[in-house]
């Protein structure tokens, strides 16, 4: 009686684990490092701990996420580390536009297509900010008033040197022929005090890094440098909210930026690594964390996998050389 | 009035007993990773982030604020009986607070430590209480130029109040400036100095550094002297708190000094490093013990932890407030205050009031609960130092080699502290002071970030430097500090005429 009790028991558990390995494909082993070229604090190590709490909380995971930042060289270490983990599929990185600016600009041995695309997250939009005393109501007004100061007396503040912000500006400069004098500071919410603190005269935030000056009345959002104005409706300040802001396009300063947020992970990772990836950020957008973040932040929700999203980066990546190259900021200029 | 009947509410909330359990288990969490080198306040708050996600956001923001104060206690632990830092801010606190240890007053530099600290802290609790709205604009004021000159007094108070010789100070300075240029240049994004090797990216961290400096070199140094670890006489009992808080209100000039130093560095937001220096530069001028400084002195452990702890605190005003965080550790909180979905900015303090009422009670409790708890470990801590040397050194190593690796996950880190050891045994014996060549690794790249900033801003003239009653006032204090004994010698000097004359 009893060995046959066992003798089933054996049975069933072998079943379960022969089915168990027949139906779930790759899964981590290990705890899975998800790496933030970037520091602490930022926007993109502000989405992976929002990831990692959602990944917890809803326990998403049998192994744990564990966010590791590696912002060297802005953002080249954390790339190489990646870039030097053939065949380890238990790291991930989320990137910003230093996956191809960083390149460009110091000429680190690495390029995005070393990695192995997994998802686009989201797009990060960029607003053009003044402080809220200043008499610019719109684009125009304020154009015209970099256009009758002395040239280079109009300070333009951004995150870090020749990246985002600075092509931004660069681009800005072309499209309403003016000149800007660029201060670069080490994160976007001190850039956003400073322009309150009245000691640079705009800025291209992020819509998280500038909303709450916004909220309290301190700064104006001018235009949104994105082809359509953003979705969210919700008023933030003087009855507005993020969906009043106009295009910069409309507003005659004909240029669109979105920076990427998404994930790769360490090369020649296979088909079933890369998908269950995929499907995590599959339940993790569907949580309403994550949902509440999206919308706190004004990003663009776009959620790119597999072909499109490689076909997506690899076109941003020759309009950032173009755009690098035409501002003088690829290595060795 | 609206303010003190908000704090009672907010005692209310902090108060309650499942926020007391939170603000315990943070505590001890803090302590433990204040010890631990390199692991650090910012650090040990971004791993357990994660952990508050399920709690309500007050409760959350109590237990990673009293994580944030028990890392601050924390670091100056290994600071006064090993000679290692745990945290920037804890530099300063061994110059003198090692030697304390040295002669068996291990007990005595810890109590001094902790209640200063508690001191400091409170002094800020305070005042952001009172005139938080006002704080804030005072923030505000700071451009680049501003920061520089903030960076620049912190220099000129050390360095210009020292009293070794000038050229070796100057030679260790600058040292420290050239690891500071190593990695990524932030204004031009170019690399510097970084000869084509991906490890050196990341210029060399200051924690590294110090690890190397001190803990490893302290060490060796130890190592020649024949083995012996001259801590063991420390006392182990708790009396030894009673007979020094009896000494301690004679430091009362000293720490109301430091509290002001260090709430304005906080504010503005140099942090709680460069107040640390300036106040033990400031205390060392000016105490009547000066020359006892680096030899022991109580007066010298009171000054810098005083200072750290009233701006480590009054940094998180800026942080709630503008949403810039005036320490690393508050660049963590700040991307919790986030995900919990709070907007940190002018309109916190209106719309969030029990949040942030909450945490203001949740410092005064949390700095108290802090005390009790490392108050009464000081005779376990102290009598650490009696296990014999030769026990102790490979432990101190591996704690070393834990730290230096955890700062990033690298083993090349921990090859740089070895090195670091070397070269601080070296300086040592040479003797070059080290603490110049710290502080010029600590703020040498942000004083620099903010020189060229300033200039980019004035497109190249210098004037912008003097450019206001603020930025100038600063540049004037700094410039004294730097000449003050070459002043000092002039004055008496034409006393001398004068009575020579007369």
């Amino acid at each position: 009686m009893k060995s046959s009790v066992l003798r089933i028991a054996l049975a069933t558990v072998a079943v379960l684990c022969t089915g168990g390995m027949a139906s779930a494909a790759w899964e981590p082993v290990r705890p899975v490092e998800f790496i933030v070229p970037a520091g602490t604090g930022g926007g993109a190590d502000q989405m992976a701990r929002t990831i990692q709490g959602i990944v917890t909380k809803h326990n998403l995971m049998k192994q744990p996420l564990v966010v590791i930042n590696k912002s060297g060289g802005a953002g080249g270490e954390g790339f190489l580390d990646v870039k030097s983990s053939v065949n380890n599929p238990h790291k991930i990185i989320i990137t910003l536009s230093n996956l191809f600016t960083t390149p460009l600009a110091t000429g680190i041995p690495f390029n995005w297509k070393d990695l192995t695309p997994v998802a686009m997250l989201a797009l990060d939009e960029f607003v053009l900010w003044v402080n809220a005393d200043k008499p610019y109501k719109n684009v125009k007004d304020y154009i015209d008033a970099v256009k009758k100061a002395p040239p280079g007396s109009i300070k333009m503040g951004g995150t870090g040197s020749k990246q985002e912000d600075q092509i931004i500006t660069v681009a800005v400069e072309k499209a309403s022929s003016t000149k800007f004098t660029y201060i670069p500071y080490k994160g976007g919410g001190e850039v956003a005090v400073q322009l309150v603190g009245n000691h640079i005269d705009s800025s291209v935030n992020n819509p998280i890094e500038a909303v709450a000056q916004w909220r309290g009345g301190k700064l104006r959002p001018l235009c949104v440098f994105d082809g359509k104005q953003m979705a969210y409706g919700d008023p933030i300040a003087d009855g507005k909210g993020w969906k009043d802001i106009p295009t910069c396009k409309s507003q005659g300063l004909d240029m669109e930026y979105l920076m990427l947020r998404g994930v790769f992970m360490s090369p020649k990772a296979t088909k079933d690594q890369v998908d269950y990836y995929i499907e995590l950020f599959k339940k993790v957008r569907a949580t309403p964390e994550w949902q509440d973040f999206m919308k706190s932040g004004a990003f663009n929700t776009t959620f790119l996998t597999g072909a499109d999203y490689a076909k997506w980066v690899e076109v941003e990546e020759k309009r950032h050389e173009v755009l690098m190259k035409e501002a003088g900021f690829l290595a060795g200029n | 009035m609206e303010e003190i009947v908000n704090l009672f509410h907010g005692f209310a909330v902090a108060l309650q007993p499942f926020n007391i359990m939170v603000m315990l288990l943070g505590i001890v969490l803090g302590v433990i990773i204040g010890v631990l080198p390199g692991l650090g306040g910012a650090n040990g708050v971004a791993i357990l982030l994660p952990l508050t996600f399920s709690m309500p956001p007050t409760s959350a923001i109590i237990m990673l604020s009293c994580i944030y104060w028990g890392a601050l206690f924390g670091g100056a632990i290994t600071s006064i009986l090993f000679n290692i830092p745990g945290e920037p801010w804890s530099v300063a606190t061994t110059f003198d607070g090692y030697p304390m240890a040295q002669q068996g007053k291990a007990g005595e530099a810890l109590t001094a430590a902790f209640t200063s600290s508690f001191v400091g802290a409170l002094f800020a609790v305070i005042m952001i209480t009172l005139v938080a709205p006002l704080v804030a604009s005072f923030a505000l004021q700071f451009g680049p130029a501003e920061k520089f000159a903030v960076y620049f007094l912190a220099f000129c108070s050390f360095v210009g109040l020292s009293k070794e010789p000038p050229f070796k100070t100057i030679a260790a300075m600058m040292m420290g400036f050239a690891l500071a240029a190593v990695g990524l240049d932030s204004i031009t994004g170019q690399l510097r100095l970084t000869f084509g090797f991906t490890h050196l990216l990341n210029g060399f961290d200051f924690l590294i550094a110090v690890i190397g400096l001190f803990g490893i070199g302290e060490i060796l140094l130890t190592m020649e002297e024949g083995l012996a670890f001259k801590g063991g006489k420390a006392k182990i009992d708790l009396k030894v708190v009673l007979q020094t808080w009896k000494n301690l209100p004679k430091y009362w000039l000293t720490m109301l000094r430091s509290c002001f130093i260090g709430c304005w560095m906080g504010i503005t937001p140099a942090g709680a490093t460069p107040a640390s220096f300036m106040s033990y530069g400031i205390a060392k001028r000016v105490s009547k013990n000066g020359n006892n400084f680096g030899k022991g002195e109580i007066e010298g452990v009171i000054a810098p932890e005083t200072a750290a702890h009233a701006a480590g605190t009054a940094a998180l005003l800026p942080m709630l407030s503008l949403g810039v965080p005036g320490s690393p550790t508050a660049a963590v909180l700040l991307g919790g205050l986030l995900i919990w979905g709070l907007q940190p900015g002018p309109m916190l303090f209106v719309e969030q009031k029990e949040f942030v009422w909450g945490l203001i009670a949740s410092m005064y409790l949390g700095n108290l609960f802090g005390l009790i708890v490392v108050l009464t470990c000081v005779p376990i801590f102290a009598a650490i130092l009696r296990v014999p040397f030769s026990i102790i050194a490979p432990l101190i190593l591996v704690l070393c080699a834990i730290g230096a690796y955890s700062v990033h996950s690298s083993t090349f880190d921990v090859m740089m502290m070895l090195v670091f050891g070397v070269v601080g045994y070296l300086l040592k014996k040479c003797n070059y002071p080290l603490a110049p060549l710290v502080l010029a690794i600590v703020l040498g790249d942000k004083a620099e970030e903010a020189f060229r900033q300033s200039l980019l801003g004035s497109q190249g003239s210098l004037g912008i430097f003097f450019s206001n009653p603020l930025v100038s006032t600063i540049m004037v204090l700094g410039l004294i500090a730097l000449f003050w004994s070459a002043i000092q010698e002039g004055i008496t000097r034409l006393r001398g005429t004068r009575t020579a004359a007369a």
